[in-house]
């Protein structure tokens, strides 16, 4: 009985239980796994090993097998048996996880099976390059970028109403259709909207903490 | 078209077409096949049986079909290792492909055979492939080092792979240099001394500017490697710190995690005046708070690491309390380890909208985490004083409720407050009565029955209260059990007059009636305490206990330390070192918090912890269930108590007093150590101990045997002496001694030739004697003794020859022949070398022995200026043959037993008086011979003083 076998019933025993925890273990083994429809993504392992980043990768691998089969479900992976292995083997190699970009994946690894010319490299350099998420020499007729501004807000208000917390967790999702690959700044303006609106006297929107995409460069950003 | 319908055939005799089908001359038909194989493989059907078939599909330009074939031969190499074999060529061949995906590939399928014969091969081609143009391939080789590495370390050492993938370290490529910072970090796992990953500040920096390139995954293997490097001093420490800290801002919470991790453990090398010290605390708040909008499970692992960070720097999210109110749709896990940070975060300045929250969540609909949020008023109250009057009403609310659950764990917590402010909240006590029917959990009823026996005397109905508890006493959990019985006691010294009936059924319940030793050994305290001194019963038992403090289960700050640098890991989500879940110890290092070592002057003291917790001292913790009962008897003695003797208990319960004086002075000299129930062995155990045996009193079990160490070194030997001067034996002289080795006795000779002329032709005889001494061997001197010459000859005697009583016992008379004469001499044998292995005596035996030999026997003598202590004279008489069968110490004196025995079995029986300080020893001996005696004795002063 290999050991992922003995997940499931750990699993509804512990559901049954009501005791179901994040971490479940049997024997030295530790699955730690994530739930995604009606599929259960789980790790196994016998060390202390990284959590977060394990669990970054099972969701990862969710964002990428959505991308590829549009549906992550049971019947798409039946599906796609094949290229889940394909994908397997790029995303991770000895536990170590390698490439996980999707748009890079694409270019090489692709529904029809690649049929290889003898003697002609098709390993795209973008693989293992600094720019791991945009090949190389891109080229487009009309050069432009979509930006969309996703934002959540959060609200915790009180019975008696008035609020406790309140922050906006905001996303930018620019889509770039760029030749080449040019170095991209983004300013954010409170201004503008403020004028507009004649608040212009208000204090500037404060930016508690931001996260960036692997594209920009951390460093710089701090420096600046 | 879909890969689905390979899961659907099912029909009999398929691994026959699928045979066929395999060996088709289409490459369609050929690859739909393979992937049949596949498919049947992934939902575990064994289709080993068809190797032979898959790996003649391996030689194709197909890329999709050779990655099939390689993950069936990953699945089935290893229970078909001669079979995998056959596979290899392919795979040094694909090694060599000019594609690189195809080199790669192969290296990486290589790595998951784990079949010994294949490693072999393996090793030619990867060592190529760490040296390949494309870095596609150095990465995956790198990684390779590592898969083979737990196939063979041997081997990967051997073959000079360590180095090579330490040269990858400096690689051009970011994504080779994390691989092989990966590969490393897990060798170096299964190797915790070997220095391999040798971090030094020229590693680090390459480290450093890899950093900024490489992918997600490859930033976390670097910063986990980073995190394992202790910089030399605060400067270094502070320049990595700047470094890392932009890792910050990624998108990734495991990269974030793993920053936090280098930056905790690195700013524990910075001094706390430095400027820089302030920016890094408010650069890791808000990174933190961000992480709490992930997924959910990440949530988790971020909210467990926040847990340890909130108690190891507590100013860090200090004023961040916010983001840890729950929201509605948090998962229970999620909910839960909020609720925990948001205790530990309490203060003074927010304690207020803290409590408003927590009534929020005690009407929530999920039990467990209403229980943890009335347990959570209930450690605010005890943790901000201000805030103690709120907490208790806001619990008297809930109360009022009636739900049953929150009631319980309301009363749970309402003890601890009281606890920590005692009479301060009394006035809620009637409030609590009233709920005493609802209250089912023993913790609570423990708890409830704490309240009433330490509040008993403004209880009017007390007794009545405690008398309900008592009779299901038997149905109750051990916990209540015990309360009960101290709450009794307490309610009876307050109010002696009332309640005698109950106390006495408590104490004969717990003594009498129950299985549980705790339980007994505590009631028997209780009597006896009662019975032989009520006013101590009262000093003690009504003492004014120690306020509990307010920290709520801390962890233990060396653990803290330790789980700081492993943040990020499953070890700082279970809180356990990895020691504790990690199976085998392998790659179970110790890791520990780096020791400032500052270049700049600072006066401050290295103490790192938060204010309030210095390392070191041990905090106090409110005790979860059960410890508590443990703390209610471990009082510290307040100012006596005076009251009325409560002389009528006495009479009663003198009955029982069975246990002799054992335990009273053990509760008189050390009334606090009486805390837990396991302190006072049971008195079963207790009492024969010290009453002793009477038959032979110490002999019998004081007795402390010297272990039989290995007599080898054998017995004391003199110098030789001369026995026949050269002027008595025409120029032969003779000098010897005796010795014995290992049961064997033997007298060594010389024989020195003063004479003028060769001496040939010796022997030796032996005249009968007391103990039948006699040559072995014949007296072998090889060659012809010239003048001047000596020899040294080693002479084997045994015992039986004739026996004569000799005058004195131990004369010796012996006769040596050469070419010249015959010359007799005789000589005196010290009688030690008579003394067999065998001759310890068993105790048993001894002391039998000695009280069946007549005391007429028996022979004193004194043993003067030795300067041995009693365990120096056991070993060097145990060398030669003497045993000491026992020891005891009697008024300051050691006295040694001894025993030993003669070649021709006569017992000899010793008692030696050792005195400390003193050298003069007194030697008694009984002996059925009394005549060996004196030998005896001259043996023993022999030994001693030699």
């Amino acid at each position: 009985m290999s050991t992922i076998e003995h997940f499931m019933p750990l699993l509804m025993q512990r559901e049954e239980e009501g005791a179901l925890t994040l971490l479940l273990s049997h024997g030295g083994v530790h699955f730690l796994w994530i739930k995604y429809s009606n599929l259960y993504l789980v790790a196994t392992t016998l060390k202390n090993v990284n959590a977060s980043l394990v669990y970054s990768f099972l969701y990862k691998t969710v964002e990428i097998f959505s991308e590829y089969f549009k549906e992550l479900e049971e019947e798409s992976i039946q599906d796609n048996s094949v290229i889940i292995y394909e994908l397997l083997d790029e995303l991770m190699d000895f536990s170590f996880p390698q490439t996980t970009d999707s748009k890079i994946l694409q270019e090489y690894i692709t529904q029809q099976g690649n049929k290889l010319e003898v003697g002609k490299s098709r390993v795209l350099p973008t693989v293992t390059s600094a720019v791991s998420w945009c090949s190389e020499g891109a080229r487009y007729k009309k050069n432009e970028v979509f930006i969309d501004v996703i934002e959540l807000v959060n609200l915790l208000v009180n019975a008696n109403g008035s609020v406790l917390l309140s922050e906006i967790v905001g996303t930018i999702k620019p889509k770039v259709f760029l030749s080449g690959m040019p170095e991209l700044q983004l300013g954010l303006n409170d201004h503008v909207l403020f004028e507009i609106t004649g608040q212009s006297k208000n204090k500037p929107v404060e930016l508690e903490d931001v996260k960036f995409h692997q594209c920009a460069w951390l460093s710089r950003f701090n420096n600046d | 078209m879909t890969d689905s319908k390979y899961f659907t055939t099912t029909k009999k005799g398929e691994i026959f077409e699928l045979k066929a089908e395999l060996n088709s001359d289409k490459k369609e038909k050929k690859k739909e096949a393979v992937k049949k194989v596949i498919a049947s493989m992934t939902v575990g059907k064994d289709v080993s049986a068809l190797f032979p078939d898959v790996v003649n599909c391996m030689q194709t330009d197909n890329l999709e079909l050779k990655k099939l074939v390689y993950l069936y031969l990953m699945n089935y190499a290893k229970s078909q290792p001669d079979m995998a074999i056959m596979a290899v060529n392919t795979f040094v061949k694909d090694c060599e492909d000019p594609n690189p995906l195809i080199r790669a590939l192969a290296v990486r399928t290589m790595g998951c055979i784990r079949v010994d014969k294949i490693t072999e091969y393996l090793c030619e081609p990867l060592r190529k492939c760490l040296k390949d143009e494309d870095p596609y391939v150095r990465k995956t080789a790198a990684v390779c080092v590592a898969k083979l590495h737990d196939i063979n370390a041997q081997l990967v050492e051997d073959q000079g792979f360590l180095d090579t993938l330490k040269d990858l370290i400096s690689d051009s490529n970011p994504m080779v240099v994390a691989n092989a910072v990966a590969a490393l970090s897990e060798i170096a796992e299964s190797h915790p001394s070997s220095n391999l990953l040798d971090l030094n500040p020229q590693s680090i920096n390459k480290l450093l500017t890899a950093l900024n390139e490489c992918t997600e995954w490859g930033q976390i293997f670097i910063l986990d490697c980073l995190a394992n490097y202790t910089p030399k001093d605060d400067r270094e420490a502070q320049s990595i710190c700047e470094r890392v800290t932009p890792r910050l801002s990624h998108a990734n919470s495991a990269v974030v995690l793993s920053a936090v991790k280098v930056l905790m453990k690195f700013m524990e090398m910075l001094s706390k005046d430095l400027d820089y010290y302030g920016t890094l605390l408010k650069k890791l708040a808000p990174p933190l708070v961000t992480l709490l909008s992930a997924e959910p499970e990440l949530q988790y692992v971020a909210l467990r690491n926040i847990n340890l960070i909130v108690q190891k720097r507590p100013e860090i999210l200090k004023h961040e309390m916010k983001v840890f109110f729950v929201k509605y749709n948090d998962p229970i896990y999620v909910k839960l380890e909020k609720l925990d940070i948001m205790i530990r975060l309490a203060s003074q300045a927010n304690i207020a909208q803290v409590l408003a929250e927590l009534k929020e969540y005690a009407t929530e609909v999920d039990v467990d985490f209403v229980r943890k949020a009335v347990r959570a008023i209930g450690r605010c109250a005890i943790k901000v004083e201000q805030s103690a009057e709120r907490c208790v009403s806001t619990l008297l609310d809930l109360i009022q409720t009636k739900v049953n659950y929150v009631v319980q764990e309301a009363i749970v917590v309402i003890k601890d407050i009281f606890r920590k402010y005692p009479n301060k909240y009394e006035s809620v006590i009637a409030t609590l009565c009233e709920n005493l029917d609802s209250l089912d959990e023993p913790e609570a009823r423990a708890a409830m029955i704490w309240i009433v026996g330490e509040y008993a005397e403004r209880i009017d109905n007390a007794d009545e209260l405690l008398e309900s508890f008592l009779e299901g006493f038997h149905d109750e959990s051990t916990q209540v059990q015990l309360q009960l019985l101290t709450a009794i006691v307490k309610l009876f010294l307050k109010k002696p007059t009332e309640t005698q009936e109950l106390v006495q059924q408590v104490l004969s319940l717990a003594t009498q009636d129950s299985d549980n030793p705790d339980l007994r050994d505590r009631g028997y305290i209780y009597w006896r305490l009662l019975s032989t001194d009520p006013v101590a019963a009262k000093e003690v038992v009504l003492a004014e206990k120690p306020l509990i403090s307010e920290e709520t289960d801390l962890i233990e700050p060396t653990l803290l330390d330790e789980l700081i640098c492993y943040i990020g890991t499953l070890a700082s989500v279970y809180h356990k070192p990895p020691s504790a879940f990690v199976e085998g110890g392998r790659g179970v290092v110790h890791k520990s918090l780096p020791p400032r070592t500052a270049s700049s002057e600072s006066t401050e003291s290295p103490e790192m912890a938060p204010a309030g917790a210095p390392p070191g001292e041990q905090l106090d913790v409110i005790p979860t269930q059960g410890d508590l009962l443990g703390d209610l008897l471990n009082l510290d003695l307040g100012p006596p108590v005076s009251g009325p003797p409560l002389a009528t208990s006495s009479v009663q319960m003198g009955a029982v007093d069975l246990l002799g004086g054992g335990l009273d002075s053990l509760m008189g000299d050390e009334p606090e150590g009486i805390g837990a129930p396991n302190f006072v062995a049971p008195p079963a155990a207790t009492v024969p101990a010290n009453l002793g045996a009477p038959m032979g009193s110490g002999l019998s079990d004081l007795f402390d045997l010297t272990s039989g160490v290995g007599t080898l070194s054998g017995s004391y030997v003199a110098p030789k002496a001369v026995w026949l001067p050269a002027m008595k034996a025409k120029g032969l002289e003779i000098s010897g001694t005796f010795t014995r080795q290992v049961g064997s006795i033997s007298m060594d000779l010389q024989l020195t030739n003063k004479a003028l002329q060769v001496m040939t032709d010796f022997a030796i005889q032996f005249n009968r004697n007391s103990f039948g001494l006699a040559p072995a061997a014949p007296l072998q001197v090889h060659a012809p003794l010239s003048p001047n010459q000596t020899v040294e000859i080693s002479l084997p005697l045994n015992t039986v020859g004739s026996v004569m009583k000799m005058e004195p016992l131990n004369n010796l008379q012996v006769a040596v022949k050469n070419n010249i004469d015959v010359f007799y001499f005789s000589t005196l044998y010290p009688l030690h070398i008579l003394f067999v292995e065998d001759g310890k005596m068993d105790r048993q035996m001894f002391l039998a022995t000695w009280k069946d030999i007549p005391n007429e026997n028996e022979a004193q003598f004194q043993i003067r200026d030795c300067p041995l202590n009693a365990e120096a004279v056991s070993s060097r008489l145990q060398s030669s043959n003497i045993f000491t069968v026992a020891k005891r110490n009697v008024e300051g004196q050691d006295m040694l037993y001894q025993s030993l025995k003669l070649t021709n079995g006569i017992w000899v029986l010793a008692e030696l008086r050792v005195q400390p300080g003193n050298p003069s020893f007194t030697l008694s001996l009984k002996c059925r011979a009394p005549e060996v005696s004196q030998h005896v004795y001259q043996a023993y002063e022999t030994i001693l003083k030699n």
